[in-house]
């Protein structure tokens, strides 16, 4: 920053006060004319960069199988309670699974604890940022709601490995 | 019947000048938005109609189903008639500024001027006077302290530049011998414009302009920061309506006037048009077209310097009135008279 000129600092040309204004005027006819930052929203969409916590999902890994092995990690540390998990037995080989998944997106703060936590790398937040509801119930998601296939979420794991 | 057809083509005139009155004013409040976008960076209003075109008239349609509030502390039927003043002002000064030169129609020489008075200038500056009114009594009528800070402010404000206002034509009305508008333009001619005459004078009365119409470096009487919404904070509906309107058509009486006194009216720049032999009435289109253009101009101009420069503060404000702009209008009354004395002697 320059230093701070005073009054009794300013030339004669400066007082006049005119070719001031006329530098003003020339700089917002300037910026007229430049390209606009806006972007129409509904028509053109913002795609959030991988470190953006969107909604919280389920991942559905190669196989069309959940990950989550229903540890209950991330319904334990989840801080407005929004987790909500019963478990199950399974045949395969991880025994366990979730047989209900509900968040409620009432009370998620998309804090992101419950990605920071799972150990089985089950549940990211996705770059999801359009979730309106128009009552309470519909604002509950369900397993089928949250479960999404690995390769729409390969950017945030990806970011997720290299810096968590 | 000479006289009914002169009745005739005076209303003709009337109703084609407030048709085009109110619609440039619609468009010159949705430009005012987009240029304030285009400054900022943003698009402006972009929903209504193609590239928001329709948006004034979206304004409008909800400033007619709002609810008309009147505090309990007005006195209502000042609050009433205040608004009706500032729009009577802003629609009727229009009618002495001339916007083409002579037409011939049917046999009939039609001037393009509602009113073709010898004292115009004196009308318009007599009903601007009038139009501090407005302002002081909306302020003071609503009861509420911001209303009366702002239409006090707006009173010495516009009190203190129309001294210098006045001062500044004078100066042209010396060079022009005349009150009439079509007789300054007239003797203004296609390049010798009072704005290049007499630069000074063209400075104080543009800043004074500014002032008279409340536009931003000067826009004490609605200092939003500081005043809420000054002089209409209590207003709502349409006499809120009314006063947006009367300022926007303020805005275009000044650009008019100041096109009309310094840059030679609807004269073509450097073009003698008389000499080029066109059609009589392609000239006259030419000429209007010319004077369109140039308080197109002004308007521009007028939205361009509110996106720039900041709100003076109420004392520099006072300073800049009365310490430079008037004794600077005084220097061109006589820069003037040493011209005259000079080149008509």
């Amino acid at each position: 920053m320059s230093v701070k000129k005073r009054a009794k600092d300013l030339t004669l040309l400066e007082r006049i006060y005119i070719p001031e204004i006329i530098k003003g005027l020339a700089l917002t006819l300037k910026t007229m004319f430049r390209p606009k930052y806006t972007m129409e929203y509904p028509e053109e969409k913002f795609v959030p960069p991988p470190s953006y916590r969107g909604r919280p999902v389920l991942v559905l890994d190669e196989n069309n199988e959940e990950r989550c092995v229903a540890c209950g990690l991330c319904s334990r540390v989840c801080p407005s309670l929004a987790i909500d998990i019963q478990a199950s037995e399974t045949e395969r080989e991880k025994e366990r699974y979730p047989e209900r998944f509900e968040i409620n997106m009432l009370r998620c703060i998309f804090c992101g604890l419950c990605e920071e936590v799972c150990p089985e790398e089950a549940i990211v937040m996705s770059k999801d940022y359009e979730m309106a509801f128009s009552n309470r119930e519909n604002a509950i998601f369900g397993k089928d709601k949250l479960l999404v296939p690995v390769s729409q979420l390969k950017d945030r794991i990806e970011f997720l490995r290299s810096y968590k | 019947m000479d006289i009914w057809i002169t009745i005739g083509f005076t209303l003709i005139k009337m109703l084609v000048i407030i048709v085009i009155m109110f619609l440039s004013v619609a468009y010159l409040v949705y430009f005012e938005r987009k240029i304030s976008a285009w400054v900022q960076d943003r698009l402006g209003p972009n929903r209504v109609g193609w590239k928001g075109a329709l948006q004034p008239f979206a304004d409008v349609f909800k400033l007619v189903l709002k609810e008309d509030i009147v505090p309990d502390a007005a006195n209502k039927p000042i609050h009433t008639i205040a608004p009706v003043i500032a729009l009577f002002i802003a629609f009727s000064t229009y009618a002495v500024i001339p916007f083409g030169p002579s037409l011939e129609i049917f046999g009939y020489t039609v001037s393009l001027v509602v009113a073709d008075v010898n004292i115009g200038i004196l009308y318009v500056l007599a009903l601007t006077s009038i139009g501090v009114y407005a302002i002081t009594l909306a302020g003071w009528s609503s009861g509420s302290k911001y209303s009366l800070l702002g239409g006090i402010r707006s009173s010495a404000q516009m009190i203190s530049y129309e001294v210098s206002m006045g001062f500044s034509v004078a100066g042209v009305l010396l060079l022009s011998e005349s009150l009439r508008p079509i007789a300054i333009v007239e003797t203004q001619g296609a390049w010798l414009w009072n704005a290049w005459i007499q630069p000074i004078g063209f400075i104080t009365f543009l800043v004074s302009a500014f002032a008279e119409t409340n536009r931003l470096p000067f826009d004490l009487p609605e200092a939003e920061p500081e005043l809420v919404g000054g002089f209409h904070t209590e207003y709502s509906s349409l006499k809120f309506a009314a006063f947006f309107l009367a300022e926007y058509a303020n805005m275009l009486i000044a650009s008019a006037l100041i096109v009309t006194l310094y840059f030679g009216g609807y004269n073509i720049p450097f073009i003698d048009i008389n000499s080029i032999g066109l059609a009589p009435w392609l000239a006259v289109a030419a000429q209007v077209a010319a004077f369109v253009g140039k308080v197109v101009f002004m308007l521009f101009f007028f939205l361009w310097v509110r996106w720039t420069i900041p709100r003076f503060r109420y004392d520099q404000l006072m300073n800049l009135g009365w310490k430079v702009m008037f004794p600077l209008s005084l220097l061109n009354l006589l820069w003037v008279a040493a011209l005259i004395m000079i080149f008509k002697m």
